[in-house]
């Protein structure tokens, strides 16, 4: 298969986007995005295919061709299995997100260009495998959310663009030291940015020490790594619902699996030195972002700080650095990219219909809108970590994986962690007994009307990833798995 | 066979002293010549001389050693060719509004071969009075809204400022002549050896050079000289008269000074910081457009500094490319200011509120370009910053490219600015929607393909590379 595809499509759908009729441009879009859930499907069938029969952790369909040639940066994709999970989380929340935003009337063409470009950042930095290139979609990924946000956000929503693209270009100011100090000190120095030829030659011990931590906090940043999270719930509350579901869905996990894929997987030593502090960082972010979570009033800001307490948890499977973590840190991708994506989809539907997203507002919605309501109470439990959904799959992997180390400050890190569920189960439950169920507050909630097609089908999408998830993880275990392996065994050796 | 070396070696020379002879005689003729007859004839020349300057290069030495002309130096001419023809092209609005049009012409053309002089010059005497040639003029050109109070203040500034500088540059050659006994570049570098007296000679000719670059603290008379003047002619200060100086700077302190590179290194890396610093920390107040984009010229000349520094082939590459996309993108900028400038007179930041509602298509040209200018892929900004810092970490100076790197973001900050104001902001009272003519859209169109398409052309970053050398 040619992975290039997967870039193709969404750039194209954008250029095309700016050139066709206003009234086209949804179905346009739309028609984009089934493309590319067909295209990476066909991409997890066929590399399920093929990888029965090439060696386990190899990155398959690979491409190269020179660009620059003077500073060895080439065209260079290929995929494992932990980014081909990753692409079908963007194809789900690309769909997703397209098929909420259907009733935007405001400059319509921009704002599909730029959904689509944004997906187009995502899909081509996750089939990168040249260091350069994947630097280069980070950056193009973070432009579209700043004019989305900007544009069509609410409330203090230039504030919230602003402080976001400067904490995220901060972020790839520090992943650009990090790339260059592996550039030019990589052993042999032959690779260039090639990430695989990176790998195989090795980076000595001591730069690894000193640019470990550029790589690692920079990505971290896109993924809300405790103290840099606070671009999450202001950009998170002001975006528009489609702009959350990419943020939250898609923008956040480029940190996770640049932390996972670069940071980690180049400089293994230094992971494993400073995994203390990205345990000791994660674990914080856990707690606190399930109390701050405790305290929100407003649906969003809640769906936002429990994003910093998930996402928690996907440092902490890569700090353990055992197989088992960091597979359950990939499956906690996959499982809050499609989870936070449904519930601001259900919370989008309904600030749509009450104009209010303050949880002591609402009451009852259950009686008027519920497909809406079941779309918001499945996001809730998936949240809280009910067997039989997703979410529940991948913290179960990762505190399994946690517990295999035996250190004592180990062992307090992942209980502590555990008993986060707890808190979230107090802020999911409480949210949707107050605004789900009980008597409706105002009347005219009454005259409120339920989902239509396009919302029913994106939650419908949505949720059918949440299940094949939840219901069956084994193909997607086996999926992440070798490469999480190969990502750990680099230590071992 | 004399002659016509002659005729290849300085033939970017000629072309231009023919544009120039060319509006010579239709001044002399005492016709009152009609404006748009005029500025299609410019157009029909500068184009000319674009294409003629592709042809046929040829590496020479001229008038005993005095005047050398290689590839790299063609190829570095031919891109201010093209960033003339784009003013040109870009200003067709301003033109038609003004009188004297061939003076303006006479003095812009002379100041561009007072440029391809400094570049080919390969001797100090040549070096000092091809620098005068352009400065001089720049100063008339720079009062050239006869009619506004700021424009001769802009002059006056600049007239000073550049025979300040000239005179520091001046005592600085005056001092090594007489430490070395030549003013010739190739037998200079062989006789410098580093002692004070030279290094104090060093300093002097970087101080020449920091006022022509505007590097801190050199910078003071950059933002009222841009506000002041009219826009064609702040985008051929901010374009051309910097990006020649660039490509001096990096020859003269590979060849001549190759020796001192010690010394130099440490000299740009104090400018760079300091340059960077004071740009950023300016920029993020201006509330005027065109002072706005004087200090972002003031940072972005700070990163070019760090790719020099460098001090090989990689570095010169870098800071030639960065150069001919900093063509593309601050015209581009310029072109949506100095259309708005001279249509409605509007120039502060606020006026720009809402533009977007208006204009689309000049908003998205000038947020392109300012993404260029931050450095935001797919923009070819991107690939030139990130070229610059590379060569420039290859130098090992980490704390540097930690303090650029974390630069751009603050730069980003101010660019967002504009962009918020243009797409973001409600406007009271917007910018009416305005209307261009083919050759300002051509000069639009131009920058932005150039913007969008140059990183992804391969080629043509090897083939600057090819061309340039490091210390030697």
């Amino acid at each position: 298969m040619n992975l290039s595809l997967l870039l193709l499509v969404p750039l194209l759908t954008s250029i095309l986007i700016l050139f066709v009729k206003t009234d086209s441009v949804k179905k346009l879009a739309l028609g984009g995005a089934v493309a590319q859930l067909i295209l990476s499907l066909g991409l997890l069938f066929s590399y399920w295919k093929e990888s029965a029969m090439a060696e386990a952790g190899k990155f398959l369909f690979e491409y190269k061709a020179a660009w620059f040639p003077a500073f060895q940066i080439n065209y260079h994709v290929g995929v494992d299995g932990i980014s081909v999970a990753m692409i079908l989380l963007t194809a789900f929340v690309v769909m997703a997100g397209i098929l909420m935003s259907w009733k935007v009337e405001r400059m319509q063409k921009e704002f599909f260009f730029l959904l689509t470009f944004l997906g187009a950042g995502a899909y081509g930095f996750f089939i990168s495998l040249d260091l350069f290139l994947m630097f280069f979609f980070l950056e193009v990924a973070v432009i579209p959310k700043f004019l989305l946000i900007g544009i069509w956000g609410s409330g203090k929503k230039i504030y919230s663009a602003n402080k976001l693209v400067l904490m995220l270009m901060a972020g790839s100011a520090l992943v650009l030291i990090g790339l260059f100090g592996v550039y030019y000190h990589a052993n042999s120095n032959t690779g260039g940015f090639d990430l695989t030829q990176i790998a195989s030659n090795g980076i000595p011990i001591d730069i690894q020490m000193y640019f470990f931590p550029f790589l690692f906090v920079g990505f971290g940043i896109f993924t809300a790594l405790f103290p840099f999270h606070t671009w999450v719930p202001d950009g998170h509350s002001s975006a528009p619902t489609a702009a959350s579901m990419f943020l939250a869905g898609i923008s956040m996990k480029l940190g996770g699996y640049g932390c996972l894929r670069v940071a980690t997987y180049l400089m293994p030593e230094a992971a494993a030195h400073y995994s203390w502090i990205i345990v000791l960082l994660a674990t914080i972010a856990v707690i606190y972002g399930a109390f701050a979570t405790l305290m929100q009033t407003d649906l969003k800001y809640m769906n936002a700080y429990s994003s910093v307490s998930h996402c928690g948890f996907v440092l902490l499977g890569i700090g353990m650095l055992t197989p088992t973590a960091v597979t359950g840190a990939v499956l906690q991708m996959v499982s809050h990219g499609l989870m936070t994506a449904l519930f601001f989809a259900a919370i989008g539907m309904l600030y749509e219909r009450t104009h209010t997203r303050e949880v002591a507002q609402l009451g009852g919605l259950l009686k008027v809108m519920p497909f809406i309501s079941t779309v918001f109470v499945i996001a809730g439990l998936c949240s809280l970590g009910l067997p039989g959904l997703s979410g529940f799959v991948a913290e179960m992997t990762v505190f399994v994986g946690a517990w295999e180390r035996v250190e004592l400050f180990y062992r307090i890190a992942t209980i502590l962690a555990c008993m986060s569920i707890v808190v979230t189960a107090v802020y999911i439950l409480r949210a949707t007994g107050k605004a789900i169920m009980g008597p409706i507050t105002e009347s005219k909630y009454n005259l409120l009307g339920d989902a239509s097609w396009n919302e029913r089908l994106a939650g419908v999408l949505l949720i059918a990833g949440i299940l094949a998830m939840g219901l069956l993880p084994f193909w997607l275990k086996d999926l992440v798995g070798p490469g999480a392996i190969e990502i750990v065994q680099k230590l071992k050796a | 066979m004399i002659t016509s070396e002659l005729f290849s070696v300085l033939k970017h020379e000629f072309c231009l002293l023919a544009i120039l002879l060319v509006f010579l005689v239709l001044k002399i003729r005492e016709r009152e010549w009609k404006n748009e007859t005029l500025i299609q004839l410019m157009n029909g020349l500068l184009v000319l001389n674009f294409i003629i300057g592709w042809l046929m290069n040829s590496e020479g030495v001229l008038f005993d050693g005095m005047f050398r002309n290689t590839l790299l130096i063609a190829f570095e001419k031919n891109i201010l060719n093209f960033a003339i023809l784009i003013v040109h092209l870009q200003s067709t609005e301003w033109m038609r509004r003004h009188k004297h049009l061939p003076e303006f012409y006479m003095l812009i053309v002379s100041s561009m071969l007072g440029m391809f002089f400094l570049l080919s010059s390969a001797n100090w005497l040549m070096f000092y009075l091809a620098l005068e040639l352009s400065a001089i003029p720049l100063a008339a050109l720079c009062n050239f809204d006869l009619e506004k109070k700021a424009s001769g203040e802009a002059a006056m500034k600049m007239i000073l400022s550049s025979a300040f500088s000239s005179c520091i540059l001046l005592f600085g050659i005056s001092l090594i002549y007489g430490s070395t006994g030549t003013l010739d570049f190739g037998e200079m570098a062989g006789r410098l050896s580093a002692m004070p007296l030279q290094i104090l000679a060093f300093i002097f000719i970087f101080t020449g050079f920091a006022f022509k670059l505007s590097v801190a603290p050199f910078h003071f008379w950059t933002a009222d000289v841009y506000e002041g003047s009219p826009v064609p002619v702040t985008s051929y200060l901010s374009v051309i008269s910097k990006g020649t100086v660039v490509f001096v700077l990096s020859t003269v302190f590979y060849t001549v000074f190759g020796s001192m590179s010690g010394i130099w290194y440490d000299v740009l890396v104090v400018s760079t910081v300091i340059t960077m610093t004071i740009g950023n920390l300016f920029a993020l107040r201006q509330t005027n457009m065109k002072r706005f984009l004087a200090f972002s010229s003031i940072a972005q000349v700070a990163y070019i500094l760090i790719g020099v520094s460098a001090g090989n082939e990689q570095g010169m590459a870098s800071s030639i490319y960065f150069v001919l996309i900093y063509v593309f993108s601050n015209l581009g900028a310029f072109a949506v200011v100095s259309h708005i400038s001279a249509m409605t007179g509007k120039e502060s930041i606020s006026d720009y509120n809402g533009l977007y509602k208006t204009n689309p298509a000049l908003s998205w040209l000038l947020g392109i370009s300012l993404f260029s200018l931050a450095g935001i892929p797919p923009t070819a900004g991107f690939f030139g910053k990130l070229f610059l810092l590379g060569a420039g970490a290859g130098t090992g100076n980490w704390p540097l490219i930690i303090f650029a790197a974390l630069n751009m973001v603050v730069s980003l900050y101010y660019y967002l600015r504009v962009i918020r104001a243009v797409f973001m902001e409600p406007a009271d009272s917007a910018i009416p929607k305005l209307t261009y003519g083919i050759s300002v859209r051509l000069a639009m169109l131009i920058c932005l393909g150039g913007m969008l398409l140059l990183g992804f052309t391969t080629g043509l970053y090897e083939y600057i590379l090819s061309l340039s050398f490091g210390l030697k």
